[in-house]
């Protein structure tokens, strides 16, 4: 929802960012306020993924210039479990497995690992389980699922379900969610897009990763980008992700390209 | 797939150094303890002195194999060639029971036979709560081969593959043995533990360092059910080599799950066999977690002898500093509708040297077997050394095999993923070293000693994945 007084979360000005000396992000700029959910989408390869993973501190990748204020913090200096502390969280494109750890107890050391930061007192295993179950309901978990390791042996639906039951868990300020619709059935993609809702409020913000119009249909974004060679080349509204779905890409590359001529 | 034949021992006689390593086999041979001073009770062990004897003559024609020995490619025999090691007679080193309180298994209380330095310690054992059909003592009991006359003719030292020259020795050496018997259609709840001490300070004479000769004899009549741990340890500090080996039999449709545990001390070198036959429709499972000793090998064989006969090996290798352990492991089938699954993981960091050969055996009478193995190996530290080699010698055509090795270090996007969820780099680490271990350790059937060696893990691998 845009609000003219709401606070600035997330901007991000002239960011740019290497993986192993190729340049991927050539200056991103993005103000995101509270409650508002930004929808980035854009061809293979434009740079979306590597946005997320620059936000949320992925060391493999290296900032070569420009800047991130996360609630007037320089987020760059952070490193990925301050920045998660600090309330940056980003569901994954392909959760990793951990076999060996079960998931209640990764989600309550998460959990503990942000209560901590916020100053708060960390909770016991007891009232913990008492919590996630609650938080359960939100993606229609199974509770057989929090005595399983972390993600082993899950479907692609569990996996991103799972995600979204962290994100429950954690109530992030900004959330990045990194293609969380893909491989999703229209079953699965409900119950994700309906656990983000119920967690979407007027003091945190989204940022949604798609490829597909279809996830915008249950999450209404306020604004729609369009990321190209590493930058945002096109806003709109939800109108526009429509358009991308008819239309596909070329237009608004073609746009850009003659913008840029004049 | 090529078909490899090896002899370990005799094969090795015309090595330039040879002379060297007959003379240090003949040491090691002689350092044991004549049957008269090795107990307290020799007219008992009487019956064992002919299989001694005709051992202690085999290895009189046998050399140490070396390096040149595919078997023992990767081994370091250097630690076994430096200094001397003599085996002990049964004396009173006044160890107590809180003495070995840490490594007290719950489960098992009732149900722990104790041995030191090889000889059975009636004074820390306990095996007076025994169901009905279940026997648990030491083999030098008379009352026990008055009861099994079998155990001699028909088990002990008759598993194929013992010939070996360190098992041959161990046979020449042996002081006493622990029993287990299980009588047909017994299942028994409750674990046993069979616990091996080291005490090498108080014991050892002069600069010779301790020989220890322990043995154990499993057998589980048909359709018996028995969960043993077999549990190697050491107290006080000094240089001592373990040579041990352990004989299961698995009778028709009997289900044996076999914890063998290898913590000894730094300075230890440890050698053991694990040999197991398995009859029709039979289920055995091994978790071997090797975690001590700068030496170790374990040799891990298990032969198939009848249909539908099912095999589960678990290993996990924690090593750091100089340890060298090595695990070599064979699959025999030898009839159809044989199963095995095989998971062997490594945790290696330091200068420490991790090997595996996994063979499997499938003639051409093992039709419909169906086996996967496979090797994990984790890297914390650009020093450590890996060597890997599953051998598959299949022949029978219409089976499923499946096999994998990897050696890799953390990666970087599992570390990624933790912390992004707000749990440090270091811990984060920690937590996925742990996580490698865990999958292995879950396994192991008896709950206290799970929780203790996932500490035990823990401590071994804390903060020492950081670079």
């Amino acid at each position: 929802m845009i609000r003219d007084n709401s606070d600035v979360l997330l901007s991000v000005s002239g960011l740019t960012a290497e993986v192993e000396e190729t340049p991927i992000l050539k200056g991103m700029n993005l103000e995101v306020k509270a409650g508002e959910i930004h929808a980035i989408m854009g061809p293979n390869g434009s740079g979306k993924s590597t946005f997320s993973k620059v936000l949320a501190g992925h060391s493999d990748y290296s900032v070569t210039g420009g800047r991130v204020e996360f609630q007037g913090q320089d987020l760059l200096e952070l490193e990925a479990e301050e920045r998660a502390r600090s309330g940056v969280f980003l569901a994954f494109q392909y959760p990793l497995e951990i076999p060996g750890v079960s998931n209640l107890d990764f989600l309550r050391v998460a959990y503990n690992a942000r209560r901590q930061q916020q100053g708060l007192e960390e909770l016991d295993a007891f009232d913990f389980d008492e919590l996630v179950r609650e938080k359960l309901d939100v993606v229609k978990m199974d509770p057989s699922f929090l005595t399983r390791s972390v993600n082993e042996g899950f479907s692609g639906g569990e996996k991103k379900r799972n995600e979204i039951l962290q994100m429950a868990l954690l109530e992030p300020t900004l959330a990045i969610l990194d293609e969380t619709d893909s491989g999703l059935d229209i079953d699965a993609l409900k119950i994700v897009a309906n656990g983000v809702n119920q967690l979407a409020n007027e003091d945190n913000a989204i940022i949604l990763i798609t490829h597909y119009q279809r996830l915008l249909d249950y999450i209404v974004p306020d604004y729609v980008h369009v990321m190209e060679k590493g930058r945002i080349i096109r806003t709109g509204d939800k109108d526009l992700a429509h358009e991308l779905e008819a239309r596909g890409y070329d237009w608004v590359l073609q746009d850009a390209a003659e913008t840029v001529e004049v | 797939m090529a078909i490899q034949v090896s002899d370990s021992g005799a094969s090795n006689t015309s090595a330039p150094k040879r002379v060297d390593r007959r003379e240090a086999l003949q040491k090691l041979l002689e350092g044991r303890m004549s049957l008269d001073t090795a107990s307290t009770n020799h007219d008992a062990l009487n019956p064992f002195s002919t299989i001694r004897d005709r051992a202690a003559s085999e290895v009189r024609s046998l050399s140490l194999p070396s390096t040149r020995d595919e078997e023992w490619r990767f081994f370091d025999f250097s630690p076994l060639l430096e200094q001397e090691f003599q085996t002990v007679a049964n004396q009173d080193l006044g160890v107590t029971k809180t003495d070995l309180e840490s490594f007290d298994l719950p489960e098992a209380r009732g149900c722990t036979l104790v041995f030191v330095n090889g000889h059975y310690a009636s004074h820390l054992s306990t095996a007076d709560e025994l169901p009905d059909g279940l026997v648990v003592t030491n083999l030098a009991d008379p009352n026990f081969l008055a009861a099994k006359p079998t155990a001699l003719s028909g088990y002990f030292d008759k598993q194929e593959g013992l010939e070996s020259t360190f098992t041959t020795l161990n046979t020449a050496s042996f002081a006493d043995a622990a029993v287990i018997w299980v009588s047909q259609n017994v299942v028994t709840a409750v674990p046993i533990h069979l616990l091996f001490v080291t005490a090498p300070s108080a014991a050892t004479p002069g600069q010779k360092g301790l020989a220890v000769s322990p043995r154990c004899l499993v057998v589980a009549e048909h359709n018996s059910v028995i969960t043993l741990v077999e549990d190697h340890v050491a107290i006080g500090d000094g240089t001592y080599f373990t040579n041990s080996v352990t004989e299961v039999w698995a009778e028709e449709n009997a289900q044996v799950k076999h914890v063998r545990l290898q913590r000894d001390r730094p300075d230890a070198i440890h050698i053991g066999k694990t040999a197991v036959s398995q009859a029709k429709a039979s289920h055995y499972t091994c978790h071997a977690i090797s975690l001590g000793a700068k030496l170790s090998r374990h040799n891990l064989e298990v032969f198939q002898g009848g249909e539908e006969t099912d095999t589960t090996l678990n290993g996990l290798t924690v090593i750091a500093e100089q340890q060298l352990a090595d695990t070599h492991s064979l699959i025999a089938y030898n009839k159809p509708y044989g199963s095995s699954s095989q998971v062997h993981k490594c945790i290696v960091d330091d200068k420490a040297h991790a090997i595996f050969n996994g063979k499997v055996n499938v003639p051409q009478a093992a039709q419909m077997t169906n086996a996967s193995q496979l090797n994990r190996n984790l890297l914390l530290s650009a020093r450590g050394r890996v060597d890997t080699k599953p051998q598959l010698e299949i022949v029978a055509d219409n089976v499923k095999c499946t096999h994998g090795a990897t050696v890799s270090q953390l990666e970087a996007d599992e570390v990624f993923y933790l912390q992004s969820r707000g749990i440090d780099a270091t811990q984060a680490q920690d937590l996925l070293v742990y996580a490698f271990a865990a999958e292995i350790l879950q396994q192991i059937p008896v709950e206290s000693l799970r929780r203790t060696l996932s500490r035990r893990v823990e401590t071994l691998t804390q903060s020492k994945s950081n670079p």
